[in-house]
């Protein structure tokens, strides 16, 4: 496996999914440079999830090409090594954590896996680094909130030390003062180790504070290519990201309903 | 006007392995028509209180209340077949997890048909109409063919639409409603907060909307609670939240990132051993 520094970390070229008829993406084409951060916003249902699944091997790709580092990415399943190199946390942390399992063995399976010793210390580590203590090690993910079980999947896809990361939604479970701690561990571990991220969220607070460029997703396809002080700025060029601007501002009580 | 909904010392607790987990420490309330925010630290108990007044506390918790009443019925003591009927029809609850709450193996179309033909007596002809109506209320773009997709095959906010128009279908009075649009676009945000906006404003249902969103509920709601370790630690009137007085809540409004702020890192809370109470 050859990996080209100069590549994009990610280049996907015309890629379309599309599910019995209907395009969740339509000829998506997007580079991401190493070392950057990049977000997607967009519609619910726009397709932004497809592509984290399509490059994670999860989603089926109807046509179109996914290069990573350099390399072009076989349909199917991906080889055991993809995985010490990218790793995704998922939108459902629920769906993605094995209910039988407490979260100790789902923190020990991808080390183990990956051959990588010294478990006890690393999984100690990261439950800390997410704000979990060590209470929490044995239990099983029912046992959680819906915002612990969402550190439990960021610390699992951080103890493999990936080179991508992909990210659905990651911090849309948890208050403003755990996102806090989250966003800035993930700002420092990508400054310590060069990181690559693929950021999904609806926050563009949160998208413009992560990222260096965002992606607009509307019915599959990209509307618009957006740099985050741009887009604070207000120089946006399609009427959708604008109608995103004003919607973010809160909600404003239809004249008439007012309590 | 009498209050729909009275709760006073709440607590529940789990027996675990490494000792009892006190999720719910005494939690006092009361709800009227009117749309009462919830916000608070992940962990501090906000979905458990929504689920003790749901009914649904998983049955290895112990649960206690000197009063949990809706309405005039005593929900503790209530018996199983009368909490089952009001499940779903007069008390409903929008769940944190949408899509693994929803049954998978049911399409989207025909769970929303059954909630409602379990609690008001409807064709099928009709209840599918229903549904597809609540699922275009809810801003589903193509709702025939969402309707007829499982839950493994909708996006995120489509799950949580899906499940927000299925706990709307029966007309609830009481709608529990525990981070339902964490997972939508803010235009699509807006529209659903709408639809809830007039049911407590026409109809007068009762809303509690849990929420880490500080900016919505400082723009929906009417009132705020705000909890920490299992206690509500502060209450204020939504339109006041940025001049709240407790460290925590005001540590919260400091640590989110805004547009156009440039703040790296962003500012953490130094919690307190006092704020646990
Ligand atoms: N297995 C599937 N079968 C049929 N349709 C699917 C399947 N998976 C996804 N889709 C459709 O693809 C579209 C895009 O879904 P996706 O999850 O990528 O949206 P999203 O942009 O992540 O939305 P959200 O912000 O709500 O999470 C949706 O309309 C969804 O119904
Ligand atoms: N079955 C269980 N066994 C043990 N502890 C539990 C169980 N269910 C929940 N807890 C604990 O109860 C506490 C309160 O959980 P709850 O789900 O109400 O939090 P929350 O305020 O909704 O948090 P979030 O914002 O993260 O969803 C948490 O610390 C959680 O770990
Ligand atoms: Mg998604
Ligand atoms: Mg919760």
């Amino acid at each position: 496996m050859t990996i080209d520094s100069m590549s994009p970390a990610l280049s996907v070229k015309n890629l379309s999914v599309v599910y019995g008829g209907y395009h969740a993406l339509d000829q998506l084409s997007v580079d991401i440079t190493p070392g950057e951060a990049f977000g997607l916003v967009g519609e619910s249902g726009s397709g932004k999830s497809t592509l984290l699944r399509a490059v994670a091997g999860l989603a089926p790709v109807t046509s179109g090409s996914i290069r990573l580092q350099g390399e072009t990415l076989k349909p199917g399943r991906r080889e055991r090594t993809y995985y010490s190199r990218v790793q995704m946390v998922f939108q459902d942390p629920f769906g993605s954590l094995h209910p039988r399992q407490t979260i100790d063995r789902q923190l020990l399976e991808p080390l183990a896996i990956h051959g990588v010793g010294d478990g006890e210390r690393r999984i100690l580590r990261a439950l800390d680094e997410v704000g979990l203590g060590a209470g929490f090690r044995f239990r099983y993910p029912h046992q959680l909130s819906g915002g612990q079980r969402q550190r439990v999947a960021i610390a699992r896809a951080l103890i493999l030390e990936p080179t991508i990361l992909l990210l659905d939604e990651p911090t849309s479970a948890l208050d403003a003062s755990v996102q806090a701690e989250v966003l800035n561990l993930l700002e420092q571990v990508r400054r310590d180790r060069r990181l690559t991220f693929v950021m999904v969220t609806h926050d563009l607070g949160v998208v413009t504070h992560m990222c260096e460029r965002i992606a607009v997703l509307q019915h599959g396809r990209m509307v618009e290519l957006v740099a985050a002080n741009d887009l604070v700025a207000g120089r946006i060029t399609t009427e959708y990201t604008r109608q995103l601007m004003r919607a973010s501002e809160g909600f404003v009580r239809a004249s008439g309903l007012a309590a | 006007m009498r209050p729909l909904l009275h709760v006073d010392d709440l607590k529940v607790s789990f027996p675990t392995r490494s000792g009892l987990v006190e999720a719910v420490r005494g939690v006092s309330f009361t709800l009227g028509r009117e749309r009462l925010g919830i916000v608070g630290e992940s962990g501090s108990g906000k979905s458990q209180t929504g689920r003790a007044i749901m009914g649904l506390t998983p049955p290895q918790a112990r649960i206690s209340a000197a009063r949990l009443e809706f309405d005039g019925i005593d929900l503790l003591s209530a018996p199983p077949k009368l909490r089952r009927s009001l499940r779903g029809g007069r008390i409903a609850m929008v769940l944190q997890d949408p899509k693994y709450s929803l049954n998978p193996v049911m399409s989207i179309g025909r769970q929303i048909v059954e909630t409602l033909r379990t609690h008001e007596n409807v064709s099928r002809k009709v209840a599918r109409e229903r549904a597809l109506d609540m699922l275009a209320a809810v801003q589903i773009r193509d709702p025939a063919r969402v309707f007829d997709l499982y839950p493994h095959e909708v996006s995120g906010g489509m799950g949580q639409r899906a499940m927000i128009a299925m706990m709307l279908v029966a007309g609830p009075e009481l709608l529990i409603a525990d981070e339902p649009t964490s997972a939508l676009d803010v235009t699509v945000q807006l529209e659903v907060l709408s639809i809830l906006d007039r049911l407590v404003a026409d109809r007068g249902m009762g809303l509690v909307f849990v929420s880490h969103d500080l900016r919505l509920v400082s723009s929906f709601c009417d009132r705020v609670l705000v909890m920490y370790a299992g206690k509500v630690v502060e209450e204020i009137a939504a339109s006041e939240l940025g001049n709240a007085r407790h460290p925590y809540t005001r540590g919260l409004l400091n640590c989110m990132p805004t547009l156009g702020t440039n703040r790296h890192p962003l500012p953490v809370l130094d919690r307190q051993p006092e704020w646990r109470l």
